[in-house]
């Protein structure tokens, strides 16, 4: 399941909502994303992400589904917030759940590494010294490659 | 054919969205891509520096620049994500 939604979520409802009578899973593994001050100049005073209405819900809904083609996964979950958030705030969550730990760790991780680099998010911070956009870095390209196929 | 910007692409072209009238021989995303550069300077410059604007077409990735483009799509231009 993929929501795109501009209001807080509350992660430990969200899990609880997701996992409720079910005894067939044997690992739960969850990822929050946070808004994060920082330091010195480049401090955040708050953060606004943009979004694509329409193809963001598709592209979620098909990195999803590559998750569940690759790891036997009971149930998922991606909630992804969009509009103007401070810091502490919650962003995102991916819930994967399984059988067992290795197939939902793996699932968690590799939802957050292709999403950073697939979903149409764009992160405008507000600093002390104005209004800048979030550049893209090497690193996420990095972390969504390891998880191409052969 | 409606396109779309996205973040500071959106700045730079100035316009989140405009409907253009597809000439005949714009029939693929690079093709497209330098028709729109020839209308906007804040378009081109971006457009013109290598691996700084993505492009969906209906919603999809693509990353060919080769890929068809017709009328009636929706096109859209943005700088690498950065959500998550």
């Amino acid at each position: 399941m993929i929501r795109v939604q501009c209001a807080p979520f509350d992660a430990g409802a969200e899990t609880a909502a997701l996992t409720a009578g079910r005894d067939d899973l044997g690992a739960v593994v969850s990822f929050q994303g946070v808004v994060r001050r920082g330091d010195g100049p480049d401090a955040v005073d708050a953060m606004t992400l943009e979004h694509y209405p329409g193809m963001t819900e598709r592209e979620l809904e098909r990195i999803e589904a590559e998750a569940q083609r690759r790891w036997p996964l009971q149930a998922t979950l991606v909630i992804h917030r969009y509009g103007r958030m401070e810091p502490g705030e919650p962003i995102v969550l991916v819930v994967c759940c399984s059988r067992h730990r290795r197939a939902a760790f793996d699932a968690c991780a590799f939802l957050m590494d292709w999403l950073k680099t697939r979903a149409p998010f764009w992160k405008l911070e507000e600093t002390a010294a104005g209004a800048r956009w979030v550049e893209a870095t090497a690193g996420d390209e990095a972390a969504a490659a390891r998880w191409s196929e052969p | 054919m409606r396109i779309r910007y996205f973040a500071w692409l959106r700045h730079r072209v100035g316009t989140a969205d405009e409907e253009i009238e597809l000439p005949a021989e714009v029939t693929t995303v690079g093709a497209l891509g330098d028709w729109l550069a020839a209308r906007s300077p804040g378009f081109k410059e971006a457009w013109q520096t290598p691996g700084v604007v993505r492009v969906a077409v209906n919603q999809t990735h693509v990353t060919d620049t080769a890929a068809a483009v017709k009328t009636g799509d929706e096109v859209a231009f943005f700088p690498p994500v950065t959500g998550g």
